[in-house]
């Protein structure tokens, strides 16, 4: 058992916390905006969710309005359309998914007894992605521009001009911006959960919420880059008449409804176990114990992760695939049920186990369960086929998602705003305010949500902006309009409570519910996250380890001190939690926001197909993004290591596995891959759905697309023999290899271009020679950004950032390249031989 | 309740074999699921009681392997093995060669295009589709331009009809009525009016108007008639017996008989017919259909009563 240091002199700890207070503080006055700080990144990010929330709770508002009688002529057509194309869109992609991810960077540092995630900046650049990306998508409506497909935008519909209009790209560019931050999110998360962790806390001893949020954004990195590929796709039709989904020349609209969906699906599972994840914080500290079938809900929350990459053909079902598809994906569809089960269960069996405290987070909680029950035996019904081809596309399926989403989701959100609010300023929430308000939001979803499963069955399909007067479906309607009133007035008073001022009310104790977990050390008027890092022997350390919170708080742990004013955290091993590296991350800037700022306007222009400036924005985001880099990262410290308290010493610089970065590089780089697989993917898809998928195109041969291959390979060689060589200390050598790597990119890149460039092949004239371009395109900006980064390795090893010893930056590069390898030759293997060969 | 059900386009008020089965189906899933949800809500409000004793953690963990992984899975299988009983059973289709009456369905925005494909050239129809009561008929879904869904819930479930794609439905009504079809997939801002009239007739009056529809009207001549090719009417629309032949709207030949005009969105009546002529836009935003408002008020007129007595 590890013990913490002895107390210090009080003059001596209060030094310390000054240090310590300094390094971590805020900039003041408007420059409080360049904060990277996870506190106030997860506080921005939350409330700007939340106003995405309340935005496109309105617009389903309007649509209910709209729908209180037959025939009503109070909005028009088309703005129903774009009405209900952005209610869905920003609820999942402004609301849902930021949401959570607000929440993790918020309290994910503190309950893993971390200072900070280990890429703060990467952080702040995401919000202000998110932010950016939200207001252009979101602003559209208010210039009739709004996207107006549906938030699943179906091709052929979706893909005409005429039909579409600028909308379509709105949605397409705003949201690939969006989901690149979603991605960046999930890295820092990802790679916070593994190597961030407080001394001793093993992977078993992880907090629920941690556990949930590795499975989460571990799904992110497979479930959006399918969609990143499908918006590529659409983009590139859009744009440039690339026939992907145009059965006329050979493409199919079929293959984004299930690149959409394969995404889809996880997406609801996404939001889904985030909020299951704060019901397993808020149900043990009110049961006041711990939580019982710890390995059940852990094992249940990995198997529906699982099992959610397997069903995206249940919305599908009346596309007209094959009978055995179908009970294929309905067994599967089904089986998700059961580990959700499992985790209801779990749930019950705590509080079976322990004596239930009554309180506002509780009443959320359960009143979320009894909703989400509902829409997950719902669920079940739709899951079978038959079933489904009665319900899909009815109101049925718009009362199941949303008894799944607002009961497995909202509930649970609020719930966990009631919980958590006294971490934000040590106030709490009003007990009876949030009472009334659960009961409106309880009754009043109830009202408008339940009568919709009749009227789906009646024959009330979706997205219709009016319906007639004589099929029986007025009484249930207007019955929805009043319901969904009563449920925003619910929800106005939740918002009524967060904001109404409360200076007069005293600031209450640390932990207010007496929760076991270390988020509730955190002292709200402190921004260093926790005063030390504790060693951590328990699931519930503040219930196992009594005296822990008082030795936190007096220093007596590790990192008590910033005596070189730098901010410091812990590195840790992936299963153990041993400590291994302290770890010093990026503090306020500037550059996170330029990077997000040009990377948005990259977006914005691209839609508006401003060349000009598309390329102007390209070329400073470029720029920002390696003076971030060169000055942000792999920084050699001045000393080899540093004494980090508790009798510990750790090293300050690390490369290869053990160190974050290159964490980060690999997770990126698995999400890239998928995004390269779904491509494939489409390549073989096209290849089964026709007799003959080349339909008599010419293909680029194999003479030039083989060599390219084995060009690649070498200069995948030469990224390897730099690292080796670099690793000897030989400097003249390693910097010529590093230059012959880059010479060899470009001389395979362009052997690569030659065989379908020499073929004429068009891509506008069938989807053979798109996807044959699409390919080849993707190999090439790889191949670009992998010699971009062998020199920037050639110029830091110039600068001496690259050295013998801190050789972080070749080490990362050769994992980019790793996978650069495998991607370029799938590609001219896919290309060159199998039309060919096979 | 039961009346709560009824409509002409009620999946609970089933007039055909598929839609018999499915609420059949839909009852005995509403009943175990009610009973489910009965259960956890029950067990929940009992954990939320006061006062109550506390159960020992080894009952609690025996709770999550019963109650949430052993009972689900058995329900689940049962469910499962009786939904895959019941799929083969439901769509069962004809080889190519005997399906003695096939029916093309053609989604356009916002209306239906319908071709009856028997011995013989097709007789074709626009916007509404009749069958008759007790033989099975086999569909055949495509579309012209984006993704439509078709749907007559009281008949049975739906059937996408995807550009590039032809696929198979086939439906057994086994009561005779007038019912409601929809388009089920979002296709455009006139989506909520792409409705179809379902008429199930006898075998017999079936084969009679079958016998009608392949002839031309006999009100095909007169004024209204030469108007309507007069004024180009004929370059989209075709109605049997007269020069009109055009294929980019819908069929108009014997439009009198059928009972809803603009794809089963208003009643069929000279005023109606009238009405649209003049200002489609106004009836179904986004049609392709022109407005003729230019033409003189007594031409349209004319146009209507003549299009009124195709029967």
């Amino acid at each position: 058992m590890i013990r913490p240091s002895d107390r210090l002199q009080d003059d001596e700890g209060d030094a310390q916390a000054a240090r310590l207070r300094k390094v971590w503080a805020n900039p003041g006055g408007w420059r409080y905006w360049t904060s990277v700080n996870n506190t106030q990144i997860g506080l921005w990010y939350a409330a700007t969710a939340f106003i995405f929330l309340l935005f496109a709770g309105v617009l389903a508002l309007i649509m209910r309005a709209q729908l209180a009688v037959p025939g009503n002529d109070l909005i028009s057509a088309d703005f129903y359309s774009q009405a209900f194309t952005l209610h869905g869109t920003v609820m999942m992609f402004l609301f849902a998914v930021p949401i959570f991810e607000a929440v993790a960077i918020f309290l994910l540092p503190p309950m893993l007894g971390a200072r900070e995630l280990p890429f703060p900046r990467l952080g702040a650049f995401g919000f202000w992605s998110f932010l950016l990306g939200g207001i252009f998508v979101c602003g559209s409506i208010f210039f009739d521009a709004a996207p107006s497909s549906g938030w699943f935008m179906y091709p052929p519909l979706a893909t005409d001009e005429n039909l579409s209009g600028i909308g379509a790209d709105i949605w397409l560019l705003g949201l690939s911006f969006i989901e690149v931050a979603s991605i960046a999110a999930a890295v820092e998360l990802i790679v916070g959960i593994m190597k961030c962790r407080a001394p001793g806390m093993r992977i078993n001893l992880m907090p629920l919420f941690a556990w949930y949020l590795l499975i989460v954004a571990g799904m992110i990195l497979f479930a959006f880059p399918p969609l990143i590929a499908g918006d590529i796709l659409f983009e590139l039709q859009r744009m440039f008449d690339w026939p992907f989904f145009d059965p006329a020349r050979g493409g199919d609209p079929l293959l984004w409804q299930h690149l959409f969906w394969i995404f889809g699906h996880p997406e609801v599972y996404i939001i889904f176990l985030p909020s299951i994840a704060l019901m397993a914080m808020i149900v043990p500290t009110f049961a006041q114990r711990p939580i019982v079938g710890y390995s059940w809900i852990v094992l249940a929350a990995v198997g529906t992760g699982f099992l959610s990459f397997g069903l995206w053909v249940h919305h599908m079902f009346a596309t007209g695939l094959p009978q055995i598809s179908l009970a294929f994906f309905s067994a599967a569809s089904e089986a998700v049920a059961i580990p959700t089960a499992v985790q209801i269960f779990v749930f019950i069996a705590t509080m079976l186990a322990g004596r239930v405290i009554p309180s506002t987070p509780m009443l959320f909680g359960m009143g979320g369960i009894i909703i989400f029950v509902i829409g997950g035996l719902t669920g079940v019904m739709v899951a079978v086929a038959p079933f489904d081809w009665q319900a899909h596309d009815t109101y049925f399926i718009v009362a199941h998602l949303h008894y799944v989403l607002i009961g497995g989701m909202l509930f649970p959100v609020i719930a966990g705003i009631y919980y958590y609010y006294p971490l934000i300023d040590a106030k709490h929430l009003s007990d009876r305010l949030g009472r009334i308000a659960f009961w409106l939001m309880f009754a009043g979803f109830n009202v408008s949500f339940f009568p919709m499963h009749l009227t789906g069955l009646l024959g009330m399909p979706r997205r219709v902006f009016t319906y007639p007067d004589d099929v029986g479906w007025n009484g249930l309607n207007l019955i929805s309009t009043l319901g969904a009133f009563v449920f925003a007035a619910g929800i106005s008073l939740v918002v009524l409570d967060v904001l109404r001022p409360k200076h007069r009310q005293r600031r209450g104790e640390q932990n207010p519910w007496n929760a076991g977990t270390l988020e509730w050390i955190s002292e709200p008027k402190e921004n260093w996250g926790v005063r030390s890092i504790p060693f951590v022997a328990s699931r519930y350390p503040l219930w196992d380890q009594p005296a822990l919170a008082r030795q936190i708080g007096e220093g007596r742990w590790y990192l008590p001190d910033a005596e070189e004013g730098r901010r410091e955290g812990l590195v840790t091993s992936v299963l153990d939690a041993r400590p291994e590296q302290v770890l010093r991350v990026g503090g306020t800037s500037y550059v996170t926001i330029i990077s997000a700022l040009s990377l948005g306007a990259v977006f914005v222009a691209l839609t508006f197909k401003w060349w000009i400036a598309t390329m102007v924005a390209a070329t400073v985001c470029f720029c920002a993004i390696v003076y971030w880099l060169w000055t942000g990262t792999a920084e050699i410290p001045e000393k080899a290591e540093k004494e980090v308290g508790v009798g510990l010493t750790l090293p300050l610089y690390t490369s290869g596995p053990p160190s974050v970065g290159w964490w980060a590089m690999f997770i990126t780089m698995v999400g890239d891959s998928t995004a390269f697989a779904s491509l494939v993917f489409g390549y073989f898809f096209y290849w089964t759905i026709h007799d003959d998928f080349t339909a008599g195109v010419i293909g680029p041969g194999m003479k030039w697309p083989l060599l390219s291959a084995a060009l690649f390979v070498a200069a995948w060689l030469m990224v390897l023999m730099a690292r080796h060589l670099n690793g000897r200390g030989s400097i003249i050598l390693t910097r010529a290899v590093l230059a012959v790597g880059v010479v060899l990119a470009v001389v395979a890149s362009t052997a690569g271009f030659a065989g379908p460039w020499q073929y004429g092949m068009d891509p506008r004239a069938h989807v053979y020679a798109a996807i044959v371009w699409l390919l080849t395109a993707w190999t090439l900006v790889h191949a670009a950004t992998g010699a971009v980064m062998l020199a920037y390795c050639l110029a830091r090893h110039f600068a001496g950032r690259l050295t013998k010893d801190h050789d972080m930056d070749i080490g990362n590069v050769a994992l980019y390249w790793h996978f650069m390898a495998i991607t370029a030759v799938v590609t001219f293997i896919v290309i060159g031989l199998f039309p060919e060969v096979l | 309740m039961l009346v709560g059900c009824q409509g002409v386009q009620s999946a609970l008020d089933p007039a055909g074999a598929e839609a018999r089965a499915i609420s059949t189906l839909f009852v005995a899933m509403v009943l175990t699921g009610g009973a489910v949800w009965l259960g956890v809500a029950s067990i929940l409000w009992f954990a939320m009681r006061q006062g109550r004793a506390v159960v020992a953690e080894q009952s609690a963990s025996r709770l999550i392997f019963w109650g949430g992984a052993v009972f689900p899975s058995v329900t689940l299988i049962t469910l499962l093995g009786y939904a895959f009983w019941l799929m083969p059973s439901l769509r069962p289709f004809a080889t190519a060669s005997e399906a003695a009456l096939r029916i093309e369905v053609t989604g356009r925005q916002y209306w239906w295009q319908v071709a009856y494909h028997r011995s013989g050239p097709p007789i074709l129809a626009a916007n509404e589709i009749r069958l008759p009561v007790g033989s099975r008929i086999e569909f055949s879904l495509k579309s012209d331009d984006v993704i439509h869904s078709f749907w007559i819930p009281s008949l049975g479930g739906k059937m996408d009809m995807i550009p590039g794609r032809a696929n198979r439905l086939s439906l057994l009504a086994d009561k005779p009525g007038v019912f409601r079809g929809a388009c089920a997939e979002y296709c455009g801002s006139s989506h909520a009016l792409m409705a179809l009239t379902a008429v199930v007739m006898e075998p017999a009056a079936f084969d009679a108007w079958l016998m009608t529809e392949a002839k031309a009207s006999i009100n095909a001549g007169g004024e209204g008639g030469a108007l309507f090719v007069h004024h180009g009417c004929g370059s989209c629309h075709r109605v049997a017996g007269t020069e009109a032949s055009g294929t980019l709207g819908p069929d108009l030949s014997h439009l009198g008989s059928r009972q809803m005009l603009a794809a089963g969105i208003i009643a069929n009546t000279e005023d109606n017919i009238a009405r649209f002529i003049a200002a489609p836009d106004a009836i179904k935003p986004g049609a392709n259909m022109p407005a003729f408002s230019m033409l003189p008020q007594e031409d349209i007129r004319a146009i209507a009563v003549w299009l009124k007595r195709l029967e």
